[in-house]
């Protein structure tokens, strides 16, 4: 089954890294990406701009358009992976994964995935890595 | 770094919120940085066991306020009892923290907190550093090193500084709209200038101040999420990033000014390209048009072209006519001339900057501007004298350097 683990943390917080914590990070994240990548497991991921360049569409009998995210939170959605696992422990197992490769503030909210469209975006509109 | 790298970013990202209340409850900078240490201390010394509170800014807040009380009361058991107008707010309780922190009230704080910083006697040198230092929480040490000038010195500099806003008279009370409207006006402008600090440096100076920069990009990040539909705001930030998207690609490898068009694209940060053309396609919705958004307009064009000669000159052009409009300056004016000279040819921008001339005489970029103009129309002696003039009034060497290389192909 597949399951979306969203990224929720404080943008401030992270925003605030230093330049060596935020590359520490990354090493330590990138390994447990490799290892599910090696296993055939993990499908999207993103990391998101911040908040302050989002904006909401609220749906009505006249639309909305709204600077900004969707609500108000301390924690903010910051990014998102879809990984393929087994069981619920399975997905728990990589959540705690990437909790030791980036501690501190923050949660992962793991969701099993309904439905995925099978499109893909052509090549050259891939953002950039 | 140890692990624990995660606690200094939260404790650095609650700074501006935490400041600003402690300093609405004292009322005196020093006692409100005194109770952040404090405060700062006892998550150092907790956090690591317990983990992070779900709301650290109101964890420090609210440790660092009691522990600023303790202190107060045990000096005043060896003088005298406090004056109760000088610590608002001491009767609340912690149950009406939540409320204290909800809403406008931390918005307000935190301008509050910049805007004093931004005082209109303190030299705008000053007004960066009393900010860098109270806001963003840089060591007197750190803000030296990105000054050029010594510990003792810039020491020294704060200090008077702090003095000078200390005897100012703060306003604590909740600005109405017009006033909130002033002092973010102020403060953007103020941030701007600090990253303007870090950004027109040489190479030797620009590792050195680099961090300015990064902070300055750190407090319009704050600004907008506390003004999230301000387009000028958004305007701000998406400059602030395309600029500094550019940042590697500056310098070559020995330290010499790379020049826009000259410049490796593929150095520039994608991340930071991405965030800002974002932004100015948020602001320009608002269809209220402010020198910010024009100013970064202008920037995304130069980041959508692939090189150099993709550059939409026209549309450039036609931003500069607008912000000439809306600000009118001379030296908008000869960086229109740029877009000008590429448009309709070196003659017609010639035109344009020559009557700027009494009033840009002292200024580097415009004898240089002027001597590329006149290189480009085949007057090579006048070309010659007015690179003279760029190089004697050049501020840093990597600009004399980059003039002289002008002048050594006029003389091949």
């Amino acid at each position: 089954m597949l399951y979306a683990i969203l990224c929720y943390n404080s943008e401030d917080a992270v925003g605030s890294w230093s330049k060596e914590y935020h590359a520490q990070t990354m090493e330590r994240l990138l390994t447990v990406h490799d290892k599910l990548a090696k296993q055939g497991r993990l499908g999207p991921v993103a990391r998101l701009l911040p908040t302050t360049a989002a904006t909401t569409l609220r749906k009505g009998r006249e639309e909305m358009v709204i600077d900004g995210p969707f609500a108000e939170t301390k924690e903010q959605l910051l990014g998102f992976y879809i990984v393929d696992c087994a069981s619920l422990e399975a997905a728990l197992d990589v959540a705690k994964d990437l909790a030791k490769a980036n501690p501190g503030t923050g949660s992962y909210e793991i969701r099993p995935v309904a439905q995925m469209h099978e499109s893909h975006l052509p090549a050259e509109k891939k953002p950039a890595a | 770094m140890s692990d624990l790298g995660w606690i200094d970013a939260v404790v650095a990202a609650a700074r501006p919120q935490v400041m600003g209340a402690l300093l609405r409850y004292f009322r005196d900078l020093d006692t409100a940085e005194e109770a952040f240490q404090e405060a700062c201390l006892r998550a150092l010394k907790t956090w690591p066991q317990n983990g992070p509170p779900r709301d650290a800014a109101a964890w420090l807040i609210l440790v660092g306020r009691n522990a600023a009380m303790d202190d107060v009361r045990k000096r005043a058991k060896q003088t005298q009892l406090p004056d109760e107008a000088e610590l608002s707010d001491l009767d609340d309780a912690e149950a009406s923290m939540a409320d204290r922190l909800d809403g406008d009230h931390y918005r307000d704080d935190i301008l509050r907190l910049l805007f004093i910083c931004c005082h209109p006697e303190l030299p705008s040198t000053q007004q960066i550093a009393l900010a860098l230092r109270i806001v963003c929480g840089l060591s007197v040490a750190q803000i030296a090193r990105a000054f050029l000038v010594s510990e003792a010195a810039m020491e020294q500099r704060i200090t008077r500084a702090k003095a000078r806003v200390g005897n100012a008279k703060m306003a604590f009370e909740t600005p109405g709209a017009p006033e909130r409207a002033e002092r973010l006006a102020t403060v953007a402008a103020m941030v701007y200038l600090t990253f303007n600090e870090g950004y027109s440096a040489n190479q030797a100076e620009a590792e050195a101040r680099a961090p300015l920069a990064e902070e300055a990009i750190r407090l319009v990040r704050l600004l907008l999420r506390l003004f999230p539909t301000e387009p000028e705001i958004m305007g701000l930030t998406a400059l602030m990033q395309l600029q500094q998207s550019r940042a590697r690609a500056r310098f070559d490898k020995d330290g010499n000014i790379v020049l826009l068009e000259d410049q490796d694209r593929s150095l520039w940060s994608k991340g930071r390209i991405a965030e800002g053309l974002a932004l100015i396609d948020k602001a320009m919705r608002h269809r209220r048009p402010g020198p910010y958004q024009i100013q970064a307009a202008i920037a995304a064009l130069h980041a959508q072209a692939r090189q150099a000669k993709d550059t939409d000159w026209k549309q450039i052009d036609l931003l500069y006519a607008n912000l000439e409009r809306l600000q009118p300056s001379p030296v908008v004016t000869l960086n229109r001339a740029v877009a000008v000279s590429k448009v309709s040819g070196p003659q017609a921008a010639l035109e344009m900057i020559e009557p700027l001339g009494s009033r840009l005489q002292g200024y580097f970029y415009f004898h240089g501007v002027k001597g590329a103009l006149l290189q480009q129309l085949e007057r090579a002696d006048e070309a010659r004298e007015a690179f003279g003039r760029a190089i004697a009034l050049a501020n840093t060497p990597a600009e004399a350097a980059h003039i002289r290389q002008h002048l050594d192909r006029l003389s091949s």
